[in-house]
């Protein structure tokens, strides 16, 4: 989905592009154009649950992402309420969903538009019920029945 | 590669610490650390405003680093994480 747009040669023959280039020094070292931001904003809105993630669920690359699939495996997120996106298929995602977050490291959880964290917080999430409890109110996961008396 | 001693100066410098636990866990490339940091200033902040100062207040570490790990907490919730340890 990034890929392909993001390497469009029509990026650097637009006229204004040496002039953004210019300007964007001014900003000090600021990365993320905003068509990457804008993609990466419409990615974490598209699906409920979205994982910036090392690696596919399938095979991941990293421990981190690893463990954060895993939690949302536990907690029955269902596959199409989630989307992932590997970033070490994607440079420009990787560098670029960092700054978009302002979160150094990978993987990053979205849910409905709002970024939940990083595998540290969602681990001490799951521990405490904190996550089920945001999967449930937001709707990703069905509510669990009180237990009967 | 990260020096210890900075990382530890550059936290120490920024909050009241009241318990601080930097573990190396890259066998010595200096590229993966965990910590564990207490302190008074974390109350009344939730866990990603926590995490958030601390990535910003680290940040130019952390980039240098293949993985970092934090654990924030305040004394009070320190003490019952231990309390839970055993």
């Amino acid at each position: 989905m990034f890929r392909a747009s993001l390497r469009s040669p029509l990026i650097s023959l637009r006229p204004s592009g040496a002039k953004t280039l210019a300007a964007s020094r001014f900003i000090g070292a600021r990365f993320l154009t905003q068509e990457t931001r804008s993609q990466i904003q419409n990615a974490v809105k598209a699906n409920p649950v979205v994982l910036f993630m090392k690696g596919t669920p399938e095979y991941p690359e990293c421990g981190f992402s690893r463990a954060v699939v895993q939690i949302l495996d536990l907690h029955g997120v269902p596959s199409d309420k989630m989307k992932t996106y590997n970033v070490l298929v994607d440079d420009e995602l990787r560098s670029g969903v960092k700054e978009f977050s302002e979160w150094p490291t990978i993987p990053q959880l979205y849910v409905n538009g709002e970024f939940i964290g990083g595998c540290d917080i969602l681990l001490s999430m799951h521990q405490s019920g904190d996550l089920e409890n945001l999967l449930e109110n937001k709707g990703v996961i069905p509510k669990t029945e009180a237990p009967q008396p | 590669m990260i020096d210890l001693v900075d990382l530890e100066a550059a936290i120490r410098a920024a909050l009241p610490v009241s318990h601080l636990e930097i573990e190396d866990q890259s066998s010595g490339c200096g590229e993966s650390y965990a910590i564990i940091l207490v302190s008074e200033a974390f109350e009344g902040k939730n866990t990603l405003a926590r995490h958030r100062f601390v990535n910003d207040l680290l940040k130019v570490q952390i980039a240098q680093m293949h993985a970092f790990s934090q654990k924030t907490f305040t004394p009070k919730q320190y003490n019952d994480y231990l309390a839970k340890q055993g």
